[in-house]
């Protein structure tokens, strides 16, 4: 009873944990058609934004909430309008453009910082479940994962903003006809995509340590639950982190981690056969 | 349109230029220098590898290190256990080529298009490179040679005349057996681009649903597209593998792969002189940079890719060629005393 408690707990966090890794890039991806390979580096800056300041002395969790996703927001804005905003519609040329800010930042951060790895210890300890200790850092990871697709929902669902966005992504040319300014709109879609990746990155921090080439660690697995997950934001996250995050921890349970991550490709690629637009290309299409 | 190869004076010049390096290289340079060569002519193949399914075939695989890398272990292992190269050699193309046909099957016949071929190639990259890096394990052995995982498989065979294991090429010989790879690689590659087969996968690069509706079968023709270039890539792995006698994961690393593309666009897409360019430009400068120990190597690659996106996208070569038929274009019009028109670049 237990254990089962424990693998449950544990497939949630590894669900959490796709979530947050992939929300961010979701959005920038769904909204704008712009696939972002310096996500991972965007992590990273997150997680070097709150170890850096916890080390000056700032609450860990006002890093992590509020600073880390400030800073990679800012980041993400200049990002935009220095490199991304010329190359709207040439998705091809994003990709390269952003690999090379990839491999930029990780050689920025190494020049500034050194290759060397840096953490701040879990905070809020464990909780013990008969035989088991559990950190309640992961009910954390899981709370805030659901707080991001419950907001994320409201916020394009409910209010005026959101419905701009919405109406952006559907079809630009005719928002911009009715008075949308869709710079401005695709402007701030990067730097809140940007601000939850460093959201997600600051999170992570305190679990992971912080080191400049960690984006590699997930860049994988981000990219792959977007696209498993299709065009949808919300509904295509949320099915692709489930299925995707079952399958690799309950791999992880039997073989160990590297072969839950290779599970996890190999998962996708069957999924990407079956349904070569994504989960949300075929069913739940007309969800958010 | 592109002309008969045996119709276009390029040809002869690349062969001739070829011939005269793979010649005349080794009385001009001295030892350091050759092996310097050496290097620039196994990332030359690697290169060309890339340059044929993006430019010729539309597929942009950003895991072209992943055959690479396949294409070096396969080398490493088999040579150690048998002793030989030359079968070694051969299975270092065939098994990243069958692995492509694999890969293949997956992404082109799950139509997955473009972007998200990008994104998977990646993916499958970055697994391997994973997977790859926890063999460190006694346990992880292929017969008499062990993968090492993150530590490499050193001591790699040199390449040896075939059949006589003894007879290791010293490094002159190597290079010139590479030159004649490459030369091999780039005619094969024209002749390839040239024939019927080449013109369906140019003409599927330009539009694909066009073709599909020609009659021909797109999604086969895109997995032998790309099973060749995975095999040349493979090739050009074991190349690299026998040139430094070590080998290690970097091989299957992101920093090849971008590496791949740089060359390729730095050059530009749709040639294959242009990649070669890249290669020997862009490694120089990146060495002599290097050698200021100002900035690491990560920023010089990023910084330049970016550059290169937004401000020379089609690449170098055919933006010179393009600035070469304008001039002589307005040149001519000036002898000619016509009425000065705006240049207009005619698609050669």
């Amino acid at each position: 009873m237990d254990y089962a408690l424990i693998v449950v707990m544990e497939i949630l966090r590894a669900v959490s944990l796709l979530v947050l890794l992939a929300g961010g890039l979701a959005i920038i991806f769904g909204m704008m058609r712009v696939i972002n390979i310096a996500h991972g580096e965007f992590l990273m800056l997150g997680g070097y934004t709150v170890i850096m300041s916890v080390k000056a002395g700032v609450n860990l969790w006002i890093a992590i909430l509020i600073l880390a996703p400030i800073v990679v927001g800012i980041f993400g804005i200049i990002v935009e309008r220095l490199v991304i905003r010329f190359l709207y519609g040439r998705m091809i040329d994003t990709l390269l453009a952003t690999w090379g800010l990839s491999l930029l930042m990780i050689g920025g951060v190494t020049l500034i910082f050194g290759n060397t790895s840096e953490g701040v210890s879990t905070p809020l300890g464990s909780i013990t479940i008969g035989a088991y200790q559990v950190a309640v850092y992961n009910v954390v990871l899981i709370a805030f994962a659901v707080l991001f697709l419950v907001a994320a929902w409201a916020v394009l669902k409910y209010t005026k903003a959101g419905l701009i966005a919405r109406a952006t992504m559907q079809n630009p040319g005719m928002a911009e006809t009715l008075g949308v300014n869709s710079t401005l709109v695709y402007m701030a879609t990067f730097g809140i995509g940007s601000a939850l990746t460093g959201l997600a990155g600051g999170l992570l921090a305190p679990v992971t340590g912080v080191v400049p080439s960690m984006g590699v660690n997930f860049i994988g697995q981000s990219f792959i639950t977007v696209i498993t997950g299709g065009a949808s934001i919300i509904a295509g996250t949320l099915s692709a982190s489930a299925t995707l995050g079952s399958v690799s921890q309950l791999v992880t349970f039997g073989a160990g981690p590297v072969y839950g991550d290779a599970a996890l490709l190999l998962a996708a690629l069957i999924l990407l056969r079956i349904l070569p637009q994504g989960i949300t290309g075929r069913i739940f299409t007309r969800s958010l | 349109m592109e002309k008969p190869v045996l119709r276009d004076p390029g040809f002869y010049v690349m062969v001739a230029t070829g011939f005269a390096v793979l010649f005349g290289a080794p009385m001009v340079f001295d030892f350091f220098e050759i092996m310097q060569m050496t290097q620039y002519v196994v990332l030359s193949v690697f290169a060309l590898s890339l340059a044929y399914i993006w430019g010729f075939g539309g597929i942009l695989s950003f895991g072209q290190s992943a055959f690479f890398g396949l294409g070096a272990y396969t080398f490493a292992v088999s040579a150690i256990n048998m002793g030989d190269t030359t079968i070694p050699l051969a299975l270092a193309f065939i098994i990243p080529a069958l692995f492509g046909v694999a890969l293949g099957y997956f992404m082109f016949y799950g139509r997955i298009s473009d972007v998200y071929l990008g994104v998977v190639t990646l993916v499958v990259t970055l697994i391997l490179w994973k997977l790859i890096n926890h063999t460190a394990g006694p346990e992880y052995a292929i017969g008499k040679s062990r993968l090492g995982g993150f530590n490499g498989i050193p001591s790699i065979p040199i390449v040896n005349s075939p059949g006589d294991a003894s007879a290791d090429l010293d490094p002159v010989q190597l290079f010139q057996f590479f030159m004649v790879v490459l030369i091999v690689v780039y005619v094969g590659l024209r002749f390839l681009i040239g024939s019927d087969f080449g013109r369906v996968s140019v003409s599927i690069r330009e539009n694909e649903t066009r073709t599909s509706l020609l009659g021909y079968d797109v999604r086969r023709h895109k997995v032998i597209v790309f099973a060749i270039g995975s095999g040349i890539a493979g090739f050009s792995g074991a190349m690299w593998a026998t040139y430094q006698t070590f080998i290690d994961p970097n091989a299957f690393s992101l920093e090849m792969s971008a590496k791949a593309l740089i060359w390729v666009m730095a050059g530009g897409v749709g040639t294959l002189v242009g990649p070669i360019v890249g290669v020997i430009g862009l490694q120089y400068l990146s060495l002599k940079l290097g050698e200021m120990e100002l900035l690491n190597n990560f920023v010089i690659l990023g910084f330049i890719l970016i550059v290169l996106v937004l401000a020379l996208p089609k690449g170098v070569v055919p933006s010179i060629r393009m600035w070469a038929l304008q001039g002589w274009e307005l040149a001519r019009q000036r002898r000619s005393g016509a009425p000065q028109g705006k240049p207009v670049a005619s698609d050669v």
